[in-house]
């Protein structure tokens, strides 16, 4: 066993059957890899189906804090017979496969660059434990046990983390039991401990496992939301759970009175109705939504966008067209997102990477949202939002301060002569609004769809009409001087030929790109989008350089269409490099893309 | 000469308990039709609110799309209306009780708004018990787009155009009371005398009061055989395509009930509509009774009108949900957000 080299950059991958528990149970052994000082991505690669259908669930452990999939498999633990061959194909040469050798019996012949680990798991589970459900979670603990004796982890670790999660002292031993039944029979029967090693550090201290949609949810709590709507979707759902766990928490007064409301809505046209209808009357409010439920929403987007209420949507994008592949990820409704709605219509769009920058890009919408009086639409997705990972602690703002923009109050419309709701006072394209109630004879409107003019009377007149409509783009034109701008990363070496743009959960494999071109002497310069309107700044990189690699993870070059549409870009400039296949990329596959077009 | 609210307005200038006059409760002009039964049930709430005494502010007014929704502005002009998309007032009306729970919410929608497009919306309206006011201004047509047959429109009965309609009506009553409204009513726009106060105590009721209002259309169904005309049909007269865009312009139509007994009103076009107003000792209270009857009623030349149901210990979304007494809207975000203490409480629970 000691032919294969120390590694430290290695990833596990648990084949399971969903519905057996044992996401529970590979989530406990990624938390305790980061316990001991390692960085730590988590790539849930789960079917749509709460029973029977294979999971995989992939833990990459990187010492250098790579959080993207490798897309190498070091480490198999091939829980279910029915992809055994496939999970067999799918490891690397010198990788292990663990398996229950009480069930698979024949699968040593397959290959001969790999060490077959048989466990007799079901078995050692059925001498102890008595129940057959229990038997079913607690096999997850023998694997996780054998695990930490093939990778010499410290057992001591588990016992920590298991008593934080489990404060029923019969559940802890009983998995304490199960993890030991594993751990004993590693230490016993494998030949060896493996290669791999995880890595101690104290390099990420201080840094927290969070999966994205628990980041905006507290996002929201922290911008002061008070309703959310929404229809179940996944991979949204999450999002609204974690809402209501924290608001529970943070939002209960004294006496038990809730401090926000909840509503699950019939269907999603229905959920931004209520999110639509609270903000017009003064609350901020949010709904979570996937591509499917954001198609139903599009009516109201327009509504909204033109009576100009600041709603506010979190996107957590799954692989489309249509049901698509609902547990799997994609960068695909950017484009549907920007211009959701018949008509002239166009939306805030913010693109978070990351857990850390979906709290602060979630208090973000809601204070653009009011700033600009619009939609404010936050694109995430399954990789981001679903997927546990290593992330800076969350943080509020610099000089954290919420502002509900322009919002008269009774004594503000005293102050007013002829109050219209969208006259753009201050040039900047932004009217005043008025909350229903603040005044018993001023400031009383009709929001609507129909046309209307500054003073928000309904109108035919074209001059009105167009004056009005005009005012609004300007608005949301004007929005990029305070949404948050393109994250660029100019290296001196560089000699300007070539740029790369890319935005979201890619720059989880961006980061790591950026190391492995540079490490190869592969100086190029990279530009992060995090919202739209696009900034100046974008244009400019792009016409900084004379090719520029757009990597965006959809099949119609959603971002590189808007750039050329956008930003008056040619399209020429642009070179797609494109992936759509619902697993996150891979930074080997970036890599590979790009030196290909270099050379 | 087109606002029906002159006439059914409090006629003299007296203050009511807030110091306001009728006036005060008006709205814009009226964009519908002459004649038009919604103009009378602008006037209507306008006069329950009046009578009232409500601040037209602490009002929110909200509706859908096509003619009754267009109505928000046409009553309350010290109020805030919002004008929606079409069938979704309910939620917009969900979503703004939920950040103010301690204003009134008066919805205006139609039939197309509450039985097709957004019937959906209605139904789970009502399940989430919004303490809210819903009128839905019942014609029987698509007025705004001239004329088609709306899910209200009775099996049989034949349009301006000649065609004749093949499906079964839907009873948004028998809908609202399945699905839990806790006041229930059906009226008539051209009664005045029934319809302001029932719209009063739906205003005071304390949860989702709805009232069905049958507001006839003059100008796309208001013809022979149209039963949700000024009246049934005496003659045979059918428009002719040649003043399919003419607009005529009628005298409102009034009509008072005598409860339990037949009402028969004679309107402008030599139509007649039979009313029969629930009778004095009908028990309110008594959902299942209300059911059996309404449905005694379908297929049926009578209409009954009044108050079908109340319940007597309603209650709203906000008690379902548990949300404090203060509205949400108020509380001031730097109560609402996190404080540094808390998130680093949240993220060591991450670490």
């Amino acid at each position: 066993m000691s032919n294969i080299p120390s590694k430290l950059d290695f990833t596990v991958c648990f084949a399971n059957v969903n519905g057996s528990g044992s996401a529970s149970a590979n989530t406990l052994f990624a938390k305790c890899i980061f316990r001991m000082g390692c960085a730590v991505g988590i790539k849930n690669i789960f079917p749509s189906n709460i029973q029977g259908l294979p999971t995989w669930f992939e833990v990459r452990v990187s010492p250098e804090g790579h959080l993207g999939r490798s897309g190498i498999y070091d480490i198999m633990v091939g829980m279910n017979i029915n992809t055994l061959a496939r999970d067999i194909e799918s490891l690397t040469s010198g990788g292990y496969f663990l398996f229950d050798s009480s069930l698979f019996l024949d699968t040593q012949a397959k290959r001969s660059d790999i060490k077959y680990l048989g466990i007799p798991i079901k078995n050692l589970a059925a001498e102890v434990f008595p129940g057959v459900r229990q038997r079913i979670l607690l096999q997850n603990l023998i694997y996780v046990g054998a695990l930490f004796s093939l990778l010499n982890m410290p057992p001591e670790v588990l016992e920590t983390e298991l008593k934080k999660q489990f404060n029923n002292e019969k559940i802890y031993k009983n998995n304490l039991e199960a993890f030991y039944l594993g751990y004993n029979y590693g230490e016993k029967e494998f030949p060896a401990h493996s290669g791999f090693k995880v890595s101690t550090s104290d390099k990420f201290e201080g840094k927290i496992l969070i999966d994205g949609n628990t980041a905006l949810a507290l996002g929201c709590i922290a911008a002061g939301a008070t309703v959310a709507a929404w229809y179940p979707i996944t991979p949204s759902t999450s999002m609204i759970d974690a809402f209501s766990k924290y608001a529970e928490k943070y939002r209960t007064t004294p006496e038990g009175g809730k401090k926000y409301a909840i509503v699950q809505a019939e269907d999603e046209i229905s959920a931004i109705g209520i999110v639509l209808g609270a903000a017009w009357n003064g609350a901020r409010s949010f709904t979570a939504t996937s591509g499917p439920g954001l198609s139903l929403m599009t009516e109201f987007l327009g509504y909204a966008f033109y009576a100009e209420i600041p709603i506010v949507l979190f996107d957590i994008q799954r692989c489309s067209p249509s049901t698509g592949l609902p547990t799997r990820t994609q960068q695909s409704d950017i484009l549907f997102a920007a211009y959701a709605s018949h008509g002239d219509t166009k939306h805030i769009l913010l693109f978070p990477k990351n857990p850390a920058e979906c709290f602060d890009f979630a208090i973000q919408a809601f204070e653009a949202a009011d700033r600009y009086q619009t939609p404010v639409i936050v694109m995430s997705d399954i990789d981001i939002g679903m997927n546990l990972t290593l992330s800076s602690p969350l943080k509020l703002p610099k000089d954290f301060h919420l502002d509900r923009g322009k919002v008269l109050d009774a004594k503000a419309l005293e102050g007013i002569k002829n109050y219209g709701r969208y006259e753009d006072v201050d040039g900047d394209g932004i009217p005043y609004r008025t909350i229903p109630g603040t005044h018993p004879k001023l400031g009383a409107y009709t929001s609507r769809g129909s046309g209307h003019d500054k003073m928000a009377r309904y109108t035919e007149d074209s001059f009105g009409y167009k004056e009005n409509l005009d005012r609004v783009f300007k608005k949301i034109a004007g929005a990029t001087s305070t949404l948050p701008k393109p994250e660029t990363r100019l290296s001196k070496k560089a000699n300007k030929e070539f740029g790369v743009i890319y935005l979201g959960s890619t720059a989880y494999s961006m980061d790591e790109v950026i190391t492995v071109l540079d490490a190869r002497g592969h100086y190029l310069n990279y530009c992060r989008i995090c919202s739209f309107p696009f900034h100046q700044e974008i244009k400019e990189f792009i016409l900084d350089h004379k090719q520029v690699f757009v990597v965006e993870q959809n099949a119609l070059a959603q971002i590189a269409g808007m750039l050329t549409f956008e930003l008056q870009i040619n399209p020429s400039l642009l070179r797609s490099l494109l992936y759509y296949d619902g697993k996150p990329t891979t930074a080997q596959n970036i890599v590979n893309d790009i030196l290909a077009q270099l050379t | 000469m087109k606002n029906a609210r002159d006439k059914l307005s409090h006629p003299s200038l007296t203050q009511n308990k807030v110091g306001l006059v009728p006036k005060d409760y008006h709205g814009e002009m009226s964009t519908l039709c002459g004649g038009c039964g919604h103009d009378s049930i602008s006037a209507a709430i306008a006069s329950a609110c009046y009578e009232l005494s409500l601040e037209p502010h602490t009002i929110a007014k909200l509706s859908g799309i096509g003619c009754s929704s267009k109505t928000a502005a046409y009553f309350l002009k010290s109020a805030h209306a919002l004008n929606s998309v079409h069938g979704r007032m309910p939620s917009v009306a969900t979503g703004a009780n939920l950040a103010a729970r301690n204003m009134k919410y008066l919805g205006v929608s139609g039939d197309g708004d509450t039985c097709s497009i957004g019937l959906g919306q209605f139904i789970h309206g009502v399940r989430r018990g919004i303490n809210m006011v819903y009128l839905c201004a019942n014609n029987g047509i698509y007025g705004l787009t001239k004329g088609q047959f709306s899910a209200t429109s009775s099996l049989g009965v034949t349009s301006k155009n000649g065609q004749t309609n093949p499906y079964v009506p839907i009873d948004p009553i028998i809908l609202a009371l399945e699905a839990g409204a806790s006041f229930v009513a059906r009226s008539f726009s051209g009664d005045k005398n029934q319809l302001v106060p029932l719209i009063k105590a739906a205003i005071s009721h304390h949860g989702f009061a709805f009232i069905d209002i049958i507001s006839p259309c003059v100008t796309f169904n208001n013809h022979a055989s149209s039963d949700k005309s000024y009246g049934y049909v005496q003659d045979n007269q059918v428009y002719t395509a040649s003043i399919q865009d003419y607009v005529e312009s009628v005298p409102e139509i009034m009509a008072e009930q005598t409860p339990g007994r037949l009402t028969s009103v004679l309107l402008s076009n030599g139509e007649e509509i039979f009313l029969k107003a629930v009778s004095e000792d009908f028990d309110v209270y008594d959902k299942e009774k209300a059911l059996q009857l309404m449905r005694s009623f379908s297929g049926k030349k009578e209409i009954l009108t009044g108050l079908i149901y109340l319940e007597k210990h309603s209650h709203d979304m906000h008690q379902t949900l548990g949300t404090t007494l203060e509205n949400l809207r108020d509380i001031d975000l730097s109560k609402l957000t996190l404080s540094e203490l808390e998130l680093k409480e949240i993220n060591e629970s991450f670490s």
